[in-house]
Parts: C-alpha cells; sequence; structure tokens
C-alpha cells in the first residue's frame, strides 16, 4: 500500500499536500482500493470554500456512494478538470493526476490535526 | 461461512472476497468494469457454485414440478432447460429458478443461494407427490463461461464441438470431467453454465484448463459485481432486489413464466385474479441521460409526487448512462413516459424504456 510520507491524511481517508498555504487534496490509494470503480465525482463547479468535516462533494463508485469531507478550511482555487472525462484516473494514480482539489488555506498549521503517513498507516492496519 | 471448490484460486488471483449467501465469494477480481467489459467483448468466468441445485425423483416429478412452479414443466424435453419461479399461495415469489429435465421421472432444480435453505424447506412442505427430494448443493460446483468466445474457449476442451440451442444442455466430458453442459448464463451473451462435481484440486485443474484454452481471447475472472452489472444492462431479475415475496410475477414482467392455464399452482387463483383485475404497479426499466448513479431503495417521482421506487440500478458500463429498474404505479408505467430518480435530495430527469438496455 503506498502512503507518501510527504503527505498528511484524515480519518476519512483523503490525503492533504500542503505547499506554503496551498493545499492539493485527494483520496488515498486505500480508499479508491476500497470504494473500487469510479464511476464520477459530485463535486459542484462553483464551490467556493470548504469548511473543515463538512461535505464538498461524493465520489460514486460502482459499489457504493462515499461523501467527500473537508479535511482543512479553504478558498477553493481549482477542481481537478480532469475526472470529468476520466474518473478512473482517481483509481489509477490517486496521488497524482487523481487529485481532487485545490484550496487555499486560511491557516495552514490546521494541518497539524491531520495524520501523518506512520499514523495514517496504523489507521487503516498497515 | 462456506467456501467453493475454488475458493484458494480467487485467493490466489488477489480477489476483493466478500461475504455472499453464507459463502466467501469473489466480488471482483481487478476492476467490476473491465471485467465486465470482457465478458461483452470476449470471455469471462464466473465461479457461481455458491448457487443451490435440488434433484427432485420420482414417479410424480413433474406433478411436483407443475404444483410449486408457475412456467410449464410438460413442455420440457430431456435435455432442455426453462426459467420459472416458485410463488407462496398469496401470489409472492419465493424464489426464481432454472429447472432442468433430466429424465421423465427426475428434475434438478437450480434456485438463488441466498434461499437454498428456505426453498429446500418449502419444496418438503409441498411434497404431497411422494417425490424424493434432495438438496446436492454443497457437492454441486458451477462455472459460468460467458461471451462471445465462450464457445471458442469451451470447444477446446471437448471431443466434439458444444452444438446447443439456447437454454439447452448435454452431459458430457469437457477437461476430462463428467459435467452438464448448459447453454445458459445470466448475461445475456452467448455463454455456458458447467455443472460438476468434483474435488477441490479437480475444480482447480478445470479452471486452469479453461484459462489456458482462453488465453488467446485474454478470458479474464469475473466477480458478483460484474454479474450483477451484466443481468442489470438485460433487464434480468435479481431475487431479493427486484423480486421477493412481496411481488408478484404479472408486475414484475414475469407474466411469460406465469402458465396460468397448465393447470392449478401454487399461488394460481391469486394470480388469475390479479391479471383479471390488472396490477396496480409494474417493474419497469429506465434510462438517464444525467450524470448521476441511482441505486437499490432510491425514490421515483413524477411532479414531485412519490410513485415508485428503484430495485435495481447501476451506471451501464456499455452505455456510459445511468440505467435502472424499478416499481412504478401503473399509470406511470408506459414506455417514454419521463420521471424523476430522486438521488441524495435531487430530481434526476430520466424516461422508461424497455429493457434490454443493451440491445443484442
Amino acid at each position: 500500500m503506498n502512503i507518501p510520507a510527504e503527505l498528511k491524511y484524515s480519518n476519512d481517508h483523503e490525503w492533504v499536500k500542503a505547499e506554503g498555504n496551498v493545499a492539493t487534496i485527494g483520496i488515498t490509494e486505500y480508499a479508491q482500493g476500497e470504494l473500487g470503480d469510479i464511476v464520477f465525482v459530485d463535486i459542484d463547479s462553483d464551490l467556493a470554500e470548504i469548511t473543515f468535516g463538512e461535505v464538498f462533494g461524493s465520489i460514486e463508485a460502482v459499489k457504493t456512494v462515499s461523501d467527500l469531507l473537508a479535511p482543512c478550511n479553504g478558498k477553493v482555487m481549482e477542481i481537478n478538470p480532469e475526472f470529468e472525462d476520466n474518473p478512473e484516473i482517481i483509481n489509477e494514480d490517486p496521488y497524482g493526476k487523481g487529485w481532487l482539489i485545490k484550496v487555499e488555506m486560511s491557516d495552514p498549521s490546521e494541518l497539524d490535526n491531520l495524520m501523518d503517513a506512520e499514523a495514517y498507516g496504523k489507521f487503516i492496519g498497515q | 461461512m462456506k467456501l467453493t471448490k475454488f475458493n484458494k484460486v480467487h485467493h490466489e488471483l488477489n480477489a476483493k472476497m466478500v461475504e455472499f449467501a453464507g459463502y466467501e465469494m469473489p466480488v471482483q477480481y481487478h476492476s467490476i468494469i473491465a471485467e465486465h467489459k470482457a465478458v461483452r467483448n470476449s470471455v469471462g468466468v464466473f465461479d457461481v457454485s455458491h448457487m443451490g441445485e435440488v434433484i427432485i425423483k420420482g414417479e410424480k416429478a413433474l406433478n411436483f414440478v407443475q404444483k410449486i412452479t408457475t412456467n410449464d414443466a410438460s413442455k420440457l424435453t430431456e435435455g432442455r432447460v426453462q426459467y420459472s419461479a416458485m410463488c407462496y399461495k398469496d401470489g409472492g415469489i419465493v424464489d426464481d429458478l432454472l429447472v432442468y429435465k433430466i429424465a421423465d421421472d427426475e428434475f434438478m432444480l437450480v434456485v438463488n443461494a441466498s434461499n437454498i435453505e428456505k426453498d429446500f424447506a418449502w419444496m418438503n412442505e409441498n411434497n404431497e407427490f411422494g417425490v424424493e427430494l434432495l438438496n446436492r448443493s454443497d457437492e454441486i460446483s458451477l462455472l459460468a463461461v460467458q461471451g462471445p468466445n465462450s464457445k471458442a474457449t469451451l470447444d477446446k476442451l471437448v471431443d466434439e464441438p458444444i452444438d446447443l440451442e439456447f437454454y439447452h444442455y448435454k452431459r458430457g466430458k469437457l477437461a476430462g470431467f463428467e459435467m452438464i453442459i448448459s447453454r445458459t448464463g445470466y448475461t445475456g451473451e452467448l455463454g455456458y453454465e458447467l455443472y460438476f462435481e468434483g474435488s477441490e484440486e479437480d475444480a482447480e485443474k478445470l479452471w486452469k484448463e479453461i484459462f489456458e484454452a482462453g488465453k488467446e481471447f485474454d478470458v479474464q475472472p469475473a466477480g458478483l459485481g460484474a454479474r450483477d452489472s451484466l443481468r442489470l444492462e438485460m433487464g434480468y431479475c435479481l431475487y431479493g432486489n427486484d423480486v421477493d415475496k412481496t411481488t408478484n410475477p404479472l408486475e414484475a414482467g414475469l407474466g411469460w413464466i406465469t402458465k396460468l392455464k397448465k393447470g392449478a399452482f401454487n399461488g394460481s387463483d391469486v394470480l388469475q385474479k390479479i391479471k383479471e383485475e390488472g396490477v396496480k404497479r409494474k417493474l419497469v426499466g429506465m434510462i438517464s441521460e444525467e450524470r448521476a448513479f441511482p441505486r437499490h431503495g432510491y425514490e421515483i417521482s413524477v411532479d414531485g409526487k412519490i410513485i415508485g421506487r428503484i430495485t435495481s440500478g447501476t451506471v451501464s458500463p456499455m452505455l456510459g448512462k445511468p440505467i435502472a429498474m424499478g416499481y412504478v404505479e401503473k399509470e406511470y408505467s408506459a414506455e417514454g413516459t419521463k420521471l424523476n430518480f430522486l438521488i441524495r435530495g435531487k430530481e434526476i430527469p430520466a424516461t422508461i424504456v424497455k429493457p434490454p438496455f443493451v440491445k443484442k
């Protein structure tokens, strides 16, 4: 199971990559494996802000639907345009081409509340 | 949890295993969508050994089958198979099943895994004909080899090419094993179901031989996930989703296997009355052009009024569109009717169409 060391992880199996006050958010390899084939991602194109712990969209996979819960607070800068036509990139490359959204964090220190790779590995029983 | 004879094979292939009807079964190997497409485009192999097989033997075997099933088993000749259903006295469905005529005094009924015990008890309860009832579900393994290249794959493993019409079967040797080779399936593709008895080693050898024979067609193992999406694209009912004890065969679109003229059978009085009075709701197929994922249990509305509920739904891997089956009130059941799926608080426009969703 790939759990990159440089990322932070939420209880809801999202990863956050911080670069300054910009956070890129996606779902983990474990999460995509549990979901199976992802058919589409539903994130409102007008989405302006995400609030920690609140739903900002959903992922529809063949077997189930899963809410996306914000792992931090921030203003939405970009929604990945790729998964509109190729949702399978989230299965294929969850930490790379399969990222979901980029946000500008109001307080990057909030990420200290998330798990590091080691803690997340234990969390999913690896 | 029960294991099929192929359990080790699934684990070796790294399948995602789930509990289904008391068995540990593969839901997918790598990707449900890829497995689905392999079956539509070439050939796939399903372990469906969890299905139940009950043998009916005795002088009055036909009388017994006629009483407990809705279709007309007197039309069967040796070597033929029939899709049928068992009903309660109130017309509700006990199970849907396949009826194999083995001999004048012998039939094999193939029932859903989740219903084996219930069905076997129901059969015993209805046995006023003194027939012998044998539940052979644990001994009989079942592989479904499905897809346009299924015949070319299996023909390599038999002495004479498999020459079977749809819903016909024969006994024969395949890869050296005695079995029933049946031209049936749950996918809508050319396909075969192989019933055989044997050890785990035999099962593994058979699996290996089929995959060796199908190599040139890139044969793929397929799990229960693909089995479900394949049957749904064809509009086939799944017991527990689309039909159950609260639904009758007439509203489920199974009038074609409900032969009210064959003589009395379980539920026939009630079904005759329903037929005369007309059904109140109908199981229909629905398709949407929106980006949405209809699922079992979601409501269906017209002009803000709830008129039904989805019983099965998916995004069709072949069409890339949301498809569903569900019961709607009769006045909203005509082909072409516009309605809405209520999905997580949103109304998603959809239209009633006549299955199959994927035309063959």
